[in-house]
């Protein structure tokens, strides 16, 4: 069938936080160059049920790119092979037959493994419950012109809160940093005037929960910005900085 | 909340200051230097080394200088630190296949490294007998002879081998850190970045090539050759 390659998968095992864990080998013949990735994972399980083993734990839930659940480090790279995607959107037809495909979790001290390829990610929730919103009452629908905003803060807004919160960014930084995240929180608030009330508020406390949480200090390698699956700019991590540097420089 | 200086935005933005006022010191160290390919023995070069010497300068810019270096390796040094512990001891099977991503920015402490390897042995050929012995050859005319000392020691091949790997490491941490420092304080967007690195990386090359064009230059200039 020149649909179906045939594959090796090398995936990540661990029973939970406390085990070592071990890579593992499983042959997979005939998976049509059609389905996606997570797909390919499923027909995985289902051979490994089969044979009465214990299935891979993944993460996953839309399945359609738009939650962030998904995440697996495929072959070097945060969301695999392809650019601009999330795991769920990535096909098959991206390898090659007898390719053998590494699968692992997630790797940094902020979200330590739970089980298998799930890591806990809870930091970046506990990061937004810092200042990641507004508290202003919403009252009834605004009138569409009763607060003008240009279009380019529109677009550049519309950009930065286009982050789903995987936690590709951080996957890939060689600093374990999460400023991608960060600066795509506070950047889509912060360019519009409903998020301009609290804004030095929210870059200091989000900056103040991000370090406590252990992630990384950015050096600018620009990793984050590659391998995100929304294309978030590091231009937002610039916003970030200046945010949080004016904010403290007028205490 | 904790302090400015605790915070990683903080920590950087120190890094980038100090990091910028290294880079204005080179700018007036190359234009110095340049000074000896001036060709009257020296003459020109002499003066501005002994100007360079001044009191004022001396006690007044130079703690200024060394606190500028210490505080940027410090503080690399702590961010580095920080960054590995960041990662996490678990290590990627797969490597990491990212793609675009300059090397000098994965190895800034690296070739930091490399630059202060460089300055260690600058100082003890240059700086010591200069300002703390007083070893260096005199001028009839009272002051030091640097231009002497200076091309005595480019006499020596693996000298100016030396010279040329610090100046080359030097480059490209600047082809990063020129452009990162304007980022880490926020004079950055879309526009500006291109802008800052284009700027950064023909900054960062004409510094690195032209102190190393030095070296080369007066290793052919130098007369009595050999290593002593
Ligand atoms: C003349 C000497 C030097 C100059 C002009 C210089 C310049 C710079 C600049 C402009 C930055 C960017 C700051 C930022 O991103 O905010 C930087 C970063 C850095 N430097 Fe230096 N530096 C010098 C020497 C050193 C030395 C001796 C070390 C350490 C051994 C060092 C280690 C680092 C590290 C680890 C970074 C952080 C990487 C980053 O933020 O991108 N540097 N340097
Ligand atoms: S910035 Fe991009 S990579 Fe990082 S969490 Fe958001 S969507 Fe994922
Ligand atoms: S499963 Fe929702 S983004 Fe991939």
């Amino acid at each position: 069938m020149g649909n179906n390659i045939s594959l090796t998968l090398k995936v990540w095992r661990q029973n939970d936080a406390q085990d070592k864990g071990r890579y593992e080998s499983y042959k997979l013949e005939a998976v049509s160059v059609d389905s996606s990735f997570l797909e390919m994972m499923d027909i995985l399980n289902e051979q490994l049920v089969n044979e009465g083993k214990e299935p891979v734990a993944f993460d996953h839930d839309c399945r359609e790119g738009i939650c962030g659940m998904c995440s697996l480090y495929i072959n070097g790279r945060p969301h695999g092979p392809d650019d601009d995607v999330t795991t769920c959107q990535l096909h098959m037809r991206k390898f090659k037959d007898g390719e053998t495909i590494t699968i692992e979790p997630w790797r940094s001290a902020g979200f330590p493994v739970i089980k298998d390829l799930i890591v806990n990610r809870n930091a970046f929730d506990t990061i937004i419950a810092a200042g990641g919103y507004t508290s202003v009452s919403t009252g009834g629908v605004p009138d569409a012109n009763a607060l003008p905003i240009s279009k380019i803060d529109a677009d550049e807004a519309m950009d930065a809160a286009s982050c789903i919160g995987c936690g590709a960014c951080v996957a890939t930084c060689k600093n374990g940093s999460a400023m991608l995240f960060v600066s795509a929180k506070v950047s889509h608030l912060a360019l519009l005037p409903q998020g301009k009330v609290e804004a030095a508020r929210r870059a200091k406390n989000m900056v103040a929960k991000m370090d406590e949480l252990g992630f990384g200090n950015c050096t600018n390698t620009g990793a984050c910005e590659v391998e995100c699956p929304k294309g978030v700019s590091i231009s937002n991590i610039a916003r970030l900085n200046r945010e949080f540097l004016s904010a403290k420089f007028k205490d | 909340m904790g302090t400015f200086f605790g915070s990683s935005i903080g920590k950087k933005f120190v890094m980038s200051i100090s990091g910028l006022f290294l880079v204005v010191f080179l700018i007036v160290h190359l234009a110095i230097n340049l000074l000896l390919l001036v060709p009257d023995g020296g003459e020109t070069f002499n003066a501005a080394a002994n100007f360079m010497a001044l009191p004022a300068i001396k006690f007044g810019l130079q703690p200024v200088l060394a606190l500028g270096f210490i505080v940027h390796i410090i503080y690399a040094a702590i961010i580095t630190l920080q960054n590995n512990k960041a990662r996490g001891s678990a290590k990627y099977a797969s490597g990491n296949k990212t793609k675009d991503v300059m090397w000098a920015s994965k190895n800034m402490f690296v070739l930091g490294a490399t630059v202060f390897a460089f300055l260690a042995v600058h100082i003890y050929q240059f700086f010591v007998p200069l300002q703390i012995t007083h070893s260096a050859p005199e001028l009839a005319s009272g002051g030091h002879d640097t231009y002497t000392l200076v091309a005595n020691a480019l006499t020596c091949i693996p000298t100016v081998v030396f010279y040329v790997i610090g100046s080359l490491g030097l480059a490209l941490h600047l082809t990063h850190g020129f452009w990162s420092a304007f980022q880490t304080v926020g004079a950055s967007n879309n526009i500006w970045r291109k802008r800052w690195t284009v700027i950064g990386t023909v900054f960062a090359w004409v510094v690195g090539l032209a102190f190393s064009a030095i070296a080369i230059a007066m290793y052919f200039i130098g007369s009595c050759g050999g290593c002593n």
